[in-house]
């Protein structure tokens, strides 16, 4: 439903590409994440984890680590609350937190921590935890997704699947979901052409370059602070009180300055251990992650297995598609498959559809929240294909994908009708980019992909304080992970009518504002957005109040143009425009502190599309892959800080490559990480990717005052499946697991074996 | 753990002869803080070898061969005016190994001590046939750098002995040399299959030539069947598939992280053809 007071043209700031307000903190080395703080009688921390995938933790003797010399505190899971017990059929994701956070009766996959130290100094620490001896009763384990669903797997944790997983199934597979609509026996029989095939993609890790880190103080009076980075201080503050036995107001967080998130920084993993820590030895405890406990003991995605089958006629009408997703996300219950599953069609209007997802434990690291969680893995079995039967038929990709194409009114996939929606504009925009119109050299392959995206709204407060000399403090409760307070100081310069630079936005501790849900789902922009234009205009209504009391005019007869309240017409009388600064000089004596507020959860969030370009060669050699030239595609809704949103597009295309073509989580026999440092889980390095040029297309969210969608998550979305189309068309061959690295491309060339 | 600055290699001999538990010599430090501050190995001795007078040195000799000090970093031979004209394999080689801020440090030396079989600078280091000169207690010899490695992360150097110098021969009349490694990625990576080649040409054709893999055994390996496939020819396409198919057949690798069995086995064939064909362009000048 659009709202009244939409306005999607006329800005002065928003559209506009003001330098950002972190960056002289960033370049300078002033901004202070995570492991930059300390307080007088710190300690250091350091966590001890399972070398094995699997195992019955027998006895921790923690003696003579005690014993030894600046060690001042031992917690094992006995230091957590007692009050978590496991809801019925072993569930309740507070319970599943505490058990990833440390461990009880049993280590469920290699890194999971088992106990934590805390001395005078990271040295001290670190020889402590090798004196923490832990007997260990090895288990049989399982970390792959099909392996874990065969008969006689190794059983993660009996008794957690929920009632709605069919008979039968082994007990690994926990959650289970379907949706869809129509006749899907009739729509295959009405196709020209029906493909199936299967498709798995391996985890993928968030790769922020900044280690989870946190400063905590926790007395034995129960108050405590905790200086951390993390998505949602929040939720920190909300998960900590209860793993600790809190009263919940009394843990104020504050959100250190943020070195990428991705998703996953939304989770908690060590402020707990460090609070416990802090509270058994009455001193500040400091707790920083290597790369390696980062990688073996912090949320990658889920990996996949996937079974898709869509028929065409040779027009290119899809008649019919199905899709199983089956998704492992570690050793716990919350692999995103129904978003696997709802995701996977969304960009198609169909008469017949079904998608079946499945939650697969496993013995590896709970995932976390990557991006659009989910959606990227579905987009990749979907569009291939799709590719292939465009291949098969003859079709061009994009006309085809037109042809079918989700459009306002269309029923989606999993049941609503949606709202405005930009896909057919993504679309007619990639085909009129002249990256399509280019000839492809001899070798190369070009790749297309569409993708989609929910977007999310969530609690959101926001406060707007303004200062006597005019200027204005905005307080969200949001971390900035992607530009956040560039554009909310441009959305709140827009609605009071002073210059952007005069709006200092922070991120506020959770003793400042009211709830406001992590920085995930795209939410940001959107809702943390809304909440300061609604803040502004609460705090222009209060500026307008003044101007009416002192011109003695009702208060509706005052309006607000330019940073100046004005009278609203004619009959309001002759008053020269009084500006805001004016009237926040006299504000202490004309009624005292002028502040906007707004506080709500937001559900109109926009949900987004994106359509991708993708060049790219193969080396028929040795199967290296080279993008030669990639475009983006997507639909912002309003871009407000469109460098922002370039940057979001660029991101996300840049990580695909990534997953696409060379990261994963290497498992050894020994159900251990085997590639846990960034040498050999592999990232792209800056010259392995093309320019990566950006189209924003712009179809407004009615749910936003300005029309502003969600762009974080979507821009991941197309990349695997857009790539994965090109190295095929490059290569001649269809690849059909990921990642696409060079041993596995040679060997679907057959250039050896 | 002890940390020694000797002034001299005989002193840092036997400072190493005397150690007891687990000794590192420090050059550049680039493999041996990495695996310290990861908590791979927590040294009881550690010999700094930088502060010897002449380790920064590079040094051409009235013969036309080339000294290298122990401690002369990957940026220094890049930036020497007129090593990467003699031998632009093997500084190319030193120069793929990390970053700009690794290559301040790195050195041709602790690539070859630190054992391991993915080394860079290594495979073209046994193609130009270097030597270095070891230095121990009973005083200092010359060794072929072939037969320095061992094994994964060990070399065949005797408690308290330590490399003093590297020695590259002259360059000569119609001589070529190049370094091609396979990663996944652009730079800032270990090579998969590494491949050095070392040729000399009379006219056209190849009258002597060295060639060495990298990545495909426990050590790096020298192929004189890869050398011998090529030595007499042109470099004709029927050259370069026995040159290939003897590289392959040298390669006696391991499936890992890095690549399979049969990936690395056939690359090897891969980028034998490909380096030779640089090398033999260079030495044809």
């Amino acid at each position: 439903m659009a709202l009244d007071s939409q306005k999607t043209e006329g800005f002065k700031q928003i559209g506009t590409r003001p330098d950002r307000p972190d960056g002289v903190d960033k370049v300078t080395g002033r901004a202070r994440f995570g492991a930059d703080m300390t307080a007088p009688g710190m300690l250091w921390g350091v966590i001890v984890r399972s070398p094995h995938a699997h195992a019955r933790i027998v006895k921790i003797d923690t003696s003579k680590a005690e014993a030894m010399e600046g060690v001042k505190a031992v917690v094992t899971r006995a230091d957590f609350s007692d009050a978590i017990t496991p809801a019925p059929g072993m569930r309740g994701e507070m319970w599943n937190v505490l058990e990833n956070v440390m461990a009880d009766e049993k280590a469920l996959y290699d890194g999971h921590a088992v106990a934590a130290v805390a001395a005078t100094s990271q040295l001290a620490a670190r020889d402590a935890a090798k004196a923490i001896t832990v007997q260990y009763e090895v288990l049989p384990h399982v970390t792959d997704v099909d392996k874990a669903m065969e008969d006689g797997a190794p059983v993660i944790r009996d008794g957690t699947a929920e009632a709605s997983v069919p008979e039968g199934m082994h007990p690994n597979v926990v959650r289970y979901h379907e949706s869809g609509q129509g006749d899907l026996d009739a729509g295959f029989a009405a196709a020209d052409l029906v493909i199936e095939e299967t498709f798995k993609t391996e985890a993928t890790h968030q790769g922020y370059i900044e280690p989870h880190a946190c400063l905590a103080t926790l007395g034995g009076d129960g108050k405590g602070e905790l200086w951390c980075c993390t998505q949602g201080h929040w939720n920190v503050q909300k998960v900590c009180a209860a793993l600790l036995g809190l009263e919940t107001s009394q843990l104020r967080v504050t959100a250190s300055e943020i070195g990428g998130g991705f998703g996953g920084k939304t989770a908690v993993f060590i402020e707990p251990v460090a609070l416990a820590l802090s509270r058994k030895a009455n001193k500040p405890v400091k707790l920083v992650m290597t790369r390696s406990e980062v990688f073996r003991s912090t949320g990658p995605t889920a990996s996949t297995s996937m079974d898709v089958k869509i028929g065409m006629t040779k027009d290119g009408t899809i008649t019919a598609a199905q899709g199983i997703f089956r998704c492992q996300g570690g050793a716990f219950p919350g692999a995103p498959m129904e978003f696997t599953a709802m995701c996977s069609f969304a960009p198609y209007n169909l008469k017949a559809v079904k998608q079946i997802g499945y939650d697969v434990m496993t013995n590896r690291p709970k995932q976390a929240a990557y991006r659009a969680p989910g959606s990227p893995m579905a987009a990749f079995a979907v569009e291939s294909v799709i590719d292939e039967l465009c291949n098969k038929l003859g079709l061009d990709p994009i006309d085809t994908r037109l042809k079918n194409a989700s459009r306002e009114g269309t029923q989606a996939n999993f049941g609503p009708k949606w709202d405005r929606i930009g896909l057919v504009e993504t679309l007619e925009a990639a085909k009129a980019h002249p990256h399509y119109a280019t000839p492809l050299k001899p070798g190369q392959g070009r790749g297309i992909s569409c993708g989609f995206w929910f977007n999310h709204g969530g609690e959101t407060a926001v406060m707007l304080a303004l200062s006597e000399d005019g200027t204005a403090q905005l307080a969200v409760g949001t971390p900035d992970i992607g530009g956040s307070r560039a554009s909310m100081a441009m959305m709140a310069a827009e609605e009071l009518g002073i210059p952007y630079e005069n709006v200092r936005c922070t991120i506020a501790d959770t003793a400042s504002l009211g709830y406001n849900e992590i920085s995930h789902g795209s939410r940001v922009t959107y809702a943390s957005g809304l909440a300061t234009i609604e803040a502004a205009r609460d705090a222009v209504k209060k500026l307008c109040a003044r101007a009416a009391a002192k011109w003695g005019i009702p208060e509706d007869a005052v309006k607000w143009e330019d940073g100046c309240a004005v009278p609203s017409g004619p009959n309001a009388g002759d008053h020269d425009p009084l500006p805001l600064a004016k009237i926040t000089a006299k504000m202490g004596a004309t009624g005292g502190p002028i502040v906007g507020h707004f506080e709500a959860t937001p559900e109109g969030a926009g949900v987004s599309f994106a359509t991708h370009i993708v060049d790219a060669e193969v080396d028929q050699e040795t199967g290296k892959t080279n993008v030669s030239r990639y475009t983006v595609v997507q639909d912002a809704g309003k871009a407000i800080h469109p460098t922002y949103v370039e940057g979001q597009f660029q991101g996300g295309a840049a990580q695909g490559i990534g997953w696409a073509l060379n990261e994963e989580y290497i498992y050894g026999e020994d159900g251990r990480l085997q590639n846990a440092g960034f040498l050999d889980y592999r990232i792209p390095v800056a010259s392995d990717l093309p320019m990566i040029d950006t189209v924003i297309v712009e179809v407004p969210n009615p749910g936003h005052p300005y029309g502003v969608r969600g762009v974080g998550e979507t821009s991941i979305c197309p990349p695997l499946a857009a790539i994965a189309n090109a190295v095929s068309n490059a290569a001649g061959v269809r690849l059909k697991q990921l990642p696409m690295s060079p041993p596995r491309i040679l060997k679907a060339l057959g250039k050896h074996g | 753990m002890q940390y020694h600055t000797p002034a001299t290699f005989e002193d840092a001999a036997k400072i190493a002869f005397d150690a007891q538990g687990i000794t590192r010599f420090l050059a550049g430090g680039t493999d041996v803080l990495v695996q310290l501050r990861s908590d791979l190995v927590e040294p009881d001795t550690l010999i700094d070898v930088k502060k010897i007078e002449g380790t920064n040195n590079i040094t051409k000799n009235a013969d036309g061969s080339w000294t290298l000090g122990v401690a002369v970093s990957g940026a220094e031979m890049s930036e020497h005016p007129e090593l990467g004209n003699d031998w632009p394999g093997l500084v190319e080689a030193m120069d793929l190994i990390g970053s700009t801020q690794v290559q301040g440090r790195a050195t041709l030396t602790g690539n070859l001590c630190n054992g391991s079989p993915a080394a860079d600078s290594v495979p073209v280091m046994f193609a130009t046939g270097a030597t270095v000169s070891v230095t121990g207690p009973d005083g200092t010899r010359e060794v072929a750098v072939e037969d320095i490695p061992a094994g994964p992360g060990k070399t065949n150097l005797a408690k308290g002995e330590l490399v003093s110098a590297i020695h590259i021969p002259p360059r000569g009349q119609g001589g070529g040399d190049a370094y091609l490694r396979f990663i996944p990625r652009t730079e800032m990576d270990i090579a998969v299959v590494g491949c050095g080649v070392n040729l000399r040409v009379d006219g056209d054709t190849i009258t002597e030539a060295r060639i060495a893999l990298g990545a495909v055994a426990p050590t790096v390996v020298l192929v004189p069947d890869a050398a011998a496939a090529i030595v007499g020819t042109k470099l004709d396409d029927a050259a370069l598939d026995a040159l290939a198919a003897a590289a392959s057949a040298a390669c006696n690798p391991i499936d890992d992280k890095r690549g399979t069995v049969e990936f690395r086995t056939h690359v090897a064939g891969v980028l034998a053809k490909r380096a030779a064909k640089i090398a033999y362009d260079r030495a044809k000048g």
